[in-house]
């Protein structure tokens, strides 16, 4: 190899290999693999079981290559065989000849593709995938014109149901193994696999009439695991399939073989519109792909972006849009007259709505957690400028003030910080009060990725090791809820000192999940933690707005851009930039305080944006409190019990109906653009009407004006608030027939962001409840009877699964069918609860 | 049997004891002074030793065996593992299986010596599903060894320990292809895996790995025995030692010839009393179905791996398939192609649909309703699959295809318009009385 010093404006790859492609030299990072090279030289070569992000398996045999590599001797040799490019890494000297140059290369391609088609229907025009079927593509590109076959195809009967919303056609698959090889590789879950061999293999469930075992298929285990709620094939392991991220599947299916039960035949690829978009279902901010036709969005696609979600969404995020269009959107505003909600038009009902808060003696503020930062923006600056008050909290969920300290401390307008390849790369991620796979279906994958593949070490601070956890191959540092404080505390040399080791190594990091809001001195002693360890933090709330309202200062000590309100010099920055004279300085009150206010009648009127009220700590309280004040103003999309008792309703866009920003867990700003043409107003611009109608200039009416501001008010580089040091609270008395609830979000529930689509909801989790084997015994029962959960306020009975759970302690789904939490028993983790061996015998499940 | 002087009987000599395949029988034939005679000896001698004999692997394809073994990665402290490949399935190859019938106890010696040579203490020995009997008589030969101290802890009292397990696979082809085996052996679906990493890196358990067929290990006590001079006496110097040669089909006396590599199939034939009483030789297999047939004008030809070569074809594993001239060439293909549609694993397009493909087109050839370029077609098929599959299974699948049609094209072209069955009438080929089944001829696809 000749060394000179070169001058070329591109850096050397370390570790380089040269070699060449159709003649064309390359140098490409040492591992590479030829189609990978050739990919980036902007050489196409047909594939099928290839897929970057999936291990090689050199199956399909469709991206063949001419090679010639250097011998022994030294010389090019010409290999005896064609390569499999996706397979093949590249060597120094290599001389690789694709279809474009060689003849073998283009015949091996064309008579695999040949092949390929024998057995595969041509049922392109009534497939889904016609038309974006990279078999359709490439069998046009590099196929034959017209086929020698004239023998009998084999077929199958069609299709088979794998879940509720995935389905399969055996007769078009070509066998890439992608579906089972993302199933296992990335998702973890156990799927359908291959089974028979030669051309009657095919993707399958479990055949009971293969080697002759019993005729009857084994029935679903039906706990100790969890199984989804509607039908499903029996998987590999012997029950019924069940993933949270099965849709990725249908997506990389190089074939029509794995369909969608929501968009199957419902439409041709080449009459959508697609738009790129940013998932509102949590905060990861995934790019997902919004196709839409005439006015109406018939699928969701997993978009590409290597830095956040690579090309993977879970199914909540791929199929959960039709709230977005459900029946109960509310089109036109609505005014209250005679105890009734009719139609009004926008200036009557702005004037409605202006006239009713200025009338009204102390108005408090809930956006909820859903908003765009430039919607959360808007809220925050209506609040202060024209209603005059800090009472104004996103926060839609059980919180705290130690939460506000602590989201004002360590959060709100950090920028940038832990980000997703910085989890690929850290040697330790504890998971404080956070279930990746349920709160945050994509983070959960990438910890997945980062511990199978790498060496990161996943640690979670939890009640029990969920399955999510174990196929991150995690370890459980069991926490009782409200204990949690007292375990992140014990990690320390002394008494947990493997976690406190792997916690200290260079780029561990410490991930916070919404739940440790509600258990004091939790979110003090993270901070402890990250502080004794060194190890960084971030906090991952499950929903998509949280960071965009904590960073736009949507929270009643907070300004944006992390400006403590109690700062007058905070204070000052916000009022010169909103160019006003001052902004209110006293603190305001955090939604339990709002509510409570409002029901006391110490606030007069409230504003309020998407909040579900089963969602927060006490909805009758809420649902009580909403009853009593004076004026209530609601900004929805849809219809909802905020709606019932609004005295006027401004109808407001859903994500793909506006352009926005979803500030993700990372910090990183998302921002997507409007999909479908709308009159629909995003809050922002009619928090700006309604400040207008109030006399106030808000100045919210355009994105470019909500930018320019958030742009020229910037993160805030004065003092920012100490770290809250709350202690914990008295560990609770627990009496026989007693509990400590344990409770949080799973990823497929009855919010109402997954309205409208039943095959969907198909694929949930059956709700059980969890405790150990001695908690069970102590009030006599055993795995699979119903337990009945109680507070005064209510009961909720579902079947027990014994787990690994601290002993006195029960979860359950805080909102599964059947299962409201909070809205039954008016409870949240920690609470103690009663339990009993259920009289009814009635299993709601 | 009587020896003739060119035989070589080593692997069968003891075949005609009484009860040959006890431990107690092969000790009376001097069973065990191998092993002996090897944990007396450094492990990395008896390499060398098996290197310098020139034993290439009895499996098919001759690779050096001693060579193999010296793959292995210096030892890290971890398992190492010796796999037995017994999975013994190809068309016509009938060796190994009356090896470990009738004489188990050399193969179990060999598995003591190679382990103890490659530093492996967990030997296995992956057997072919279907053959239950062999099976129980490996059990059995194991059992036998574990007791008389062969095998086990501290083995003839030199430290050394090993243990072997018998594995039954469930009758898949494709598990003789060795990463499949590794895979079918680990309790996964069996089907080739990604080379590289080879199995001496990466093989069971991801563990370095050396798979050797049956014949090959149980060459070994000789060759420890009786020195790699005494062993390269034998054959010739490319191809050294001895080798079960099996004949099978119309020849009068089908067996094994356990002879010198280079012997001829004249020699062969004639030991074995000609091709059957009235009949000529019309061609034959040197290895196999996956090795292209060879008709008389070969029959001189050294039976080498590199002078079969040479001819056009492979030895493989020795199965000399003989088929006198009341057979057609066309059903003979055709049977075979329906075994390799049938045992095509199906991971690759080429050999799953390619084998699929032919064998419609070969039945309809054998049923006389042919189509016009049909011969053309399966040419280009075969250089569809050839080279362009992901293990050799599909490779071999098409050696009898495009040998047939290169000697016996005539044929094919028959098949536009008349039935092989019609043409050379089964029960003419037939050594018992035989009762054609009646079938229309033509495939009705996968469910023929």
């Amino acid at each position: 190899m000749t060394v000179t010093a070169s001058k070329s404006a591109t850096p050397a790859v370390q570790d380089g290999v040269t070699f060449s492609i159709d003649g064309i030299e390359t140098t490409v990072p040492k591992g590479t693999l030829v189609i990978r090279a050739a990919e980036q030289l902007g050489i196409q070569i047909p594939r099928f079981c290839d897929h970057p992000l999936l291990a090689p398996a050199g199956a399909c045999r469709q991206c063949l290559v001419e090679v010639w590599a250097p011998g022994r001797d030294g010389n090019l040799a010409k290999m005896p065989k064609p390569q499999a490019s996706c397979t093949l890494t590249a060597t120094p000297g290599m001389e690789v000849r694709t279809q474009r140059t060689s003849a073998e290369a283009d015949k091996a391609q064309h008579g695999v593709m040949e092949l390929l088609l024998i057995n595969h229907p041509l049922d392109c025009p009534v497939c889904d995938k016609g038309g974006e079927c990279p078999l359709q593509n490439q069998a046009m590109s590099n196929g034959r014109g017209s086929t020698r076959f004239v023998d009998i195809k084999r077929t199958f009967p069609k299709p088979i149901a794998v879940s509720t919303q995935i389905l399969l056609d055996r007769e078009r698959c070509i066998l890439c193994q992608r579906c089972t090889r993302f199933s296992r590789e990335i998702a973890g879950d156990p799927f359908i696999d291959l089974q028979k061999r030669g051309a009657m293999q095919q993707i399958g469930r479990f055949d009971a009439e293969i080697l002759g075992f019993d005729d009857t298929a084994p029935e679903p285990v039906l706990l100790g695991t969890e199984i989804p709620v509607g039908p499903a094939e029996i998987d590999e392991d012997g029950e019924a399939f069940a993933s949270y991220f099965s849709g990725n599947t249908v997506q990389i299916c190089p074939v029509g073989a794995l369909t969608s039960a929501a968009y199957r035949f419902r439409a041709r690829p080449f009459d959508l519109v697609s738009t790129p978009g940013v998932s509102e279902h949590d905060s990861n901010g995934s790019a997902i792909r919004v196709d839409h036709r005439r006015g109406v969005v018939l699928r969701r696609l997993s978009g590409e972006d290597a830095e956040v979600n690579e090309e993977w969404i879970s199914d909540k995020d791929r199929f959960g849009f039709a709230w977005q269009s459900a029946a109960d959107r509310i089109t036109s505003p609505l005014v209250r007259e005679d105890g009734e909600l009719r139609p009004a038009s926008w200036a009557e009902a702005l004037e409605v709505a202006a006239h009713g808060l200025e009338q009204a003696s102390g108005v408090g503020v809930l956006p909820g957690g859903r908003v765009t930062l430039e919607d959360a923006y808007a809220y925050g600056k209506f609040a202060r400028l024209a209603l005059g008050t800090n009472d104004v909290d996103h926060r839609a969920r059980p919180h705290s003030a130690e939460e506000s300290d602590f989201l004002a401390h360590a959060v709100a307008g950090t920028g940038l910080g832990v980000t997703f390849t910085d989890l690929e790369h850290a040697p330790a991620v504890l998971l404080a009060g956070l279930e990746a796979e349920e709160e945050a279906g994509v983070l959960y994958l990438r910890l997945r990725k980062a511990a199978t593949k790498g060496r990161t070490r996943v640690l979670a601070v939890a009640p029990f090791a969920s399955r999510g956890l174990e196929r991150m191959n995690g370890t459980l540092i069991a926490a009782a809820p409200g204990t949690e404080p007292e375990v992140l505390d014990a990690i320390t040399k002394g008494k947990l000192s493997e976690p406190n080791e792997q916690l200290s190594a260079e780029g561990a990091v410490i991930l916070v999940g919404e739940r440790l809001a509600a258990v004091p001195g939790a979110l003090s002693a993270v901070l402890r933690l990250a502080d004794r360890t060194g190890a960084r933090l971030a906090w991952v709330p499950r929903r998509a707005g949280e960071r965009g309202a904590v960073d736009a200062g949507v929270l009643p000590g907070l300004l944006p851009g992390g400006r403590p309100v109690a700062d007058p010099a905070a204070r000052v920055d916000v009022a010169a930039a909103w160019e006003v004279e001052h902004l209110p300085a006293e603190p305001g009150r955090d939604l339990d305080g709002i509510i409570a206010a409002a029901a006391s009648g110490d606030l007069g009127a409230l504003v309020v944006g998407g909040v579900d009220l089963r969602d927060l700590a006490d909805p009758a309280a809420a649902r009580a409190a909403l009853d009593a004040v004076g004026f209530l103003v609601s900004l929805e999309v849809r219809s909802s019990e905020v709606t019932e008792r609004a005295d006027v309703v401004l109808p407001v866009a859903p994500p793909v109906e506006k352009p926005g920003t979803f500030v993700s867990w990372e910090g990183r700003r998302r921002p997507f653009p409007q999909a479908l043409t709308s009159t629909a107003m995003p809050d922002h611009r009619v928090l700006d009407a309604l400040a207008d109608e109030l006399g106030v200039t808000l100045g919210t009416r355009t994105m470019a004006a909500v930018h320019a501001e958030l742009d020229a008010l910037g993160s805030w580089d004065g003092s920012r608030i100490g770290a809250p040091a709350v202690s914990a609270g008295p560990a609770p008395a627990i009496d026989a027939g007693q509990a400590v609830l344990a409770t949080w979000h799973l990823l497929l529930d009855t919010g109402r962001l997954q309205d409208g689509e039943p095959f969907l909801a198909g694929t949930a989790k059956r709700p059980v409840a969890r405790a150990s084997a001695a908690t069970a015994a102590g009030i006599g029962l055993t795995a699979g009877q119903p337990v009945e959960v109680s507070t005064d306020a209510g009961a909720i009975v579902l079947p027990l699964v014994i787990d690994d759970l601290p002993d006195h302690v029960i979860w359950l789904p805080t909102a599964a069918p059947g299962c409201q939490v909070r809205d039954t028993l008016h409870a949240v983790a920690g609470d103690v609860v009663r339990i009993a061996a259920a009289t009814t015998g009635e299993v709601t499940a | 049997m009587s020896p003739t002087p060119t035989l070589t009987p080593v692997l069968s000599e003891r075949w005609d004891a009484d009860r040959s395949w006890t431990l107690s029988s092969y000790e009376a034939h001097g069973g065990y002074r191998g092993l002996r005679k090897a944990l007396s000896m450094d492990a990395g001698d008896l390499v060398t030793t098996v290197k310098d004999s020139g034993l290439r692997g009895r499996g098919g394809a001759g690779f050096p065996t001693g060579l193999k073994w010296s793959f292995l990665p210096a030892p890290d402290g971890g398992p190492r593992y010796l796999v037995v490949n017994a999975d013994e399935s190809e068309p016509g190859t009938c060796k190994d299986i009356p090896l470990m019938m009738a004489d188990p106890q050399v193969l179990v010696e060999g598995v003591a010596i190679t382990s103890y040579a490659i530093g492996c203490h967990h030997a296995f020995i992956y057997l072919r599903g279907e053959v239950v009997h062999v099976y129980r008589r490996l059990l059995q030969a194991v059992e036998e060894a574990y007791a008389q101290g062969y095998l086990g802890k501290d083995i003839l009292g030199s430290g050394y320990d090993l243990d072997v397990t018998v594995h039954a696979g469930a009758g898949a082809y494709i598990c003789g292809e060795e990463t499949a085996l590794l895979d079918s052996l680990e309790g996964r679906r069996g089907q080739p895996r990604l080379k590289p990493p080879f199995p001496a890196v990466a093989g069971l358990y991801a563990r370095p790995t050396v798979v050797n067929n049956v014949e090959s290990i149980a060459s070994v006590p000789g060759i420890v025995l009786g020195g790699s001079d005494w062993f390269r006496e034998m054959g010739t110097d490319k191809s050294p030692g001895h080798g079960i040669f099996s004949l099978s089909g119309h020849v009068a006396r089908p067996g094994q010839y356990e002879a010198p590599f280079g012997i001829t199939m004249r020699e062969l034939l004639e030991m074995a009393g000609g091709v059957r009483e009235g009949h000529e030789l019309k061609f034959w297999t040197p290895g196999g179905s996956s090795t292209p047939i060879f008709t008389a004008e070969h029959l001189d030809v050294p039976l080498t791996y590199d002078d079969v070569s040479a001819a056009g074809s492979m030895l493989g594993t020795r199965a000399l398939q003989v088929f006198d001239e009341t057979v057609s060439v066309v059903k003979a293909v055709s049977r075979w192609i329906q075994f390799y549609k049938h045992e095509s694993c199906g991971k690759c397009t080429p050999c799953r649909e390619g084998t699929f493909w032919l064998a419609q087109v070969l039945g309809r050839l054998e049923a006389g309703q042919g189509d016009p370029g049909d011969i053309e077609l399966l040419l280009d098929l075969c250089d569809n699959i050839l080279g362009k599959a992901f293990c050799a299974l599909g490779d071999g699948a098409t050696s009898p295809v495009t040998s047939a049609v290169q000697y016996f094209r005539e044929e094919f072209e028959a098949g536009m318009h008349s039935a092989a069955d019609e043409l050379f009438p089964p029960e003419r080929s037939s050594l018992f009385a035989y009762t054609p089944r009646r079938t229309s001829g033509r495939l009705a696809g996968v469910h023929a």
